[in-house]
């Protein structure tokens, strides 16, 4: 079977969370965002770093996936939420906790796990 | 200037009909609608077409002109693509395109096949109207997306999942005398709380059903109306369209739909009325939560307080403010690419006084359409009044 591409900087995005070295983008007026970024969307600054990610977040809002679709069918019911981590917002699948004991501003840790179904890797939150 | 007016509309049986071909739904929908018309299929000069994963679900690519092929129409046709804003944005390029003087008659469409590939494989291509990288790939549906603007609205707001029951039993009734409707069912909100959950906190009857369909107008101006003798009275007088990142993540705002609002202010706006001036909407409740969103951006509410137009009256058809006659994408059905022309119709007919619900607002003369793509990163506002 090929070898699916890599997605460049989503990738290397990912493994940079792997090695416990998470980073974000951040514009010179100091608006945050996920890379790949080459312009800043809120104020069209060209003038982009990247900047350590903080190492928590907060929940502000997750919900229960119980019908999946196929790329997610072994891991239903599961847990998707965003969490904030103050310059950015990401989205991941919550781990290491039952899904009926996830709340708001529950403070959650990122790291790279694998879905269920397909075996590729995918952005978890484990609670603190 | 002028405002196009709405010469003739078709709009298929919504619902399951996994052996019927796209291009077969979209001549029903476009043949009725030059039919009602009164207009000569000779003198269409464009299609504008809606539809958003023809690729996926019938393999069939450039559907521009298969589609005005399908209508019968020799005119340049081009399909717009905005997630569930498809059709929307298909009437905003055909009002455009009828101002601007290019044209004076052209059709304005859409359609979607689906529950030929299953509900699973459905809920999977419906979701790359989202963010890929950052949102599918971390489970995202969008069951799950609304579910998570629901919780956020309601961590904001207030609210809860009995006032978005409401909702669902407000359409499910307004669908039961629509020839259109999918869903011709009455429920209860005892019905809508005990669903299954699909997506917590949103149950099976918060969701829009899986749907075939297909809508088509006819829009010409205003001259070309009176010159040819058409039974025109109603027209497309505003129109407005807006944008927001993609991802939710991105937004400053869970709860609130910016796009929606930018496109509300334009049409607003271009038509010259302002909210309290809007007699009936029709808008994008592809999930119970969406609609108490739509509702807000158009103005009909302040924020926080569409939550509880349904569970209060106020939005149904015997309410002041009554939104989505037609059952809306709830319990009409939501064939993706058709939904924004078939608000539209519903709008024109309500107005003209052929629907069923037409009752509902007697003496109305401006409706509003809010077509929404993806979770509103897209949406189109339409305002329809009676020009005659």
């Amino acid at each position: 079977m090929t070898e699916t591409p890599r997605n460049g900087e989503y990738d290397d995005w990912l493994d940079s969370i792997e090695d416990g070295e998470g980073y974000y983008v951040e514009c010179d007026e100091g608006h945050g965002w996920l890379p790949p970024r080459r312009v800043c969307p809120d104020c069209g600054s060209r003038e982009l770093h990247d900047e350590p990610l903080p190492d928590s977040g907060e929940i502000v809002t997750h919900t229960t996936i119980t019908v999946a679709t196929p790329q997610f069918e072994d891991d239903a019911p599961y847990v998707t939420a965003i969490a904030d981590f103050g310059p950015v917002s990401i989205t991941g699948l919550v781990r290491g906790v039952d899904p009926e004991d996830v709340s708001m501003a529950d403070v959650v840790g990122i790291e790279v796990g694998e879905r269920e179904t397909t075996g590729e890797r995918a952005v978890v939150f484990r609670p603190r | 200037m002028t405002d196009p007016r709405i010469a003739g509309a078709g709009v298929t049986q919504f619902g399951k009909h996994p052996e019927r071909t796209g291009r077969d739904l979209f001549a029903e929908a476009g043949l009725e609608a030059l039919d009602q018309s009164g207009v000569d299929p000779d003198d269409v000069e464009a299609l504008y077409y809606g539809n958003f994963m023809g690729e996926l679900a019938e393999h069939q690519g450039h559907q521009g002109p298969l589609m005005a092929e399908a209508i019968g129409v020799d005119a340049p046709a081009t399909r717009l693509e905005a997630a569930c804003a498809s059709a929307g944005a298909a009437v905003r390029e055909a009002v455009k395109t009828l101002r601007n003087g290019e044209a004076d008659v052209v059709v304005v469409g859409g359609a979607e096949r689906m529950t030929n590939i299953g509900t699973a494989v459905a809920t999977d291509a419906l979701a790359i109207a989202a963010d890929d990288l950052f949102e599918v790939r971390a489970g995202m549906t969008f069951p799950g997306a609304y579910a998570l603007m629901a919780r956020a609205y309601f961590e904001e707001y207030g609210g809860s999942h009995e006032d978005l029951a409401h909702v669902a039993v407000k359409n499910h009734e307004h669908a039961l005398v629509n020839e259109h409707a999918q869903i011709q069912k009455e429920i209860s909100v005892e019905d809508a709380l005990e669903a299954p959950t699909i997506a917590a906190p949103l149950g099976l009857y918060d969701s829009c059903p899986i749907t075939d369909g297909a809508a088509a107008a006819v829009l010409t101006t205003d001259e070309y109306a009176e010159e040819h003798g058409l039974d025109a009275p109603v027209a497309i007088s505003g129109t407005g369209q807006g944008g927001d990142n993609l991802a939710l993540q991105d937004r400053p705002h869970l709860a609130r739909t910016p796009a929606a609002d930018k496109a509300a202010h334009e049409a607003y706006a271009d038509a010259g009325i302002e909210a309290d001036d809007v007699d009936v909407a029709e808008v994008h409740d592809c999930f119970t939560i969406a609609e108490v969103l739509a509702i807000e951006s158009l103005g009909l509410f302040e924020s926080g307080e569409g939550i509880h137009a349904a569970t209060e009256g106020t939005t149904t058809r015997h309410g002041e403010m009554p939104v989505n006659l037609s059952g809306g994408l709830k319990a009409k059905g939501h064939p993706v690419g058709a939904t924004g022309v078939a608000q539209l119709a519903t709008i024109a007919w309500v107005l003209d006084g052929s629907h069923p619900r037409a009752d509902a607002v007697p003496d109305g003369t401006v409706g509003v359409a809010h077509n929404a793509g993806g979770t509103v990163a897209s949406t189109t506002v339409h305002v329809l009044e009676v020009k005659e």
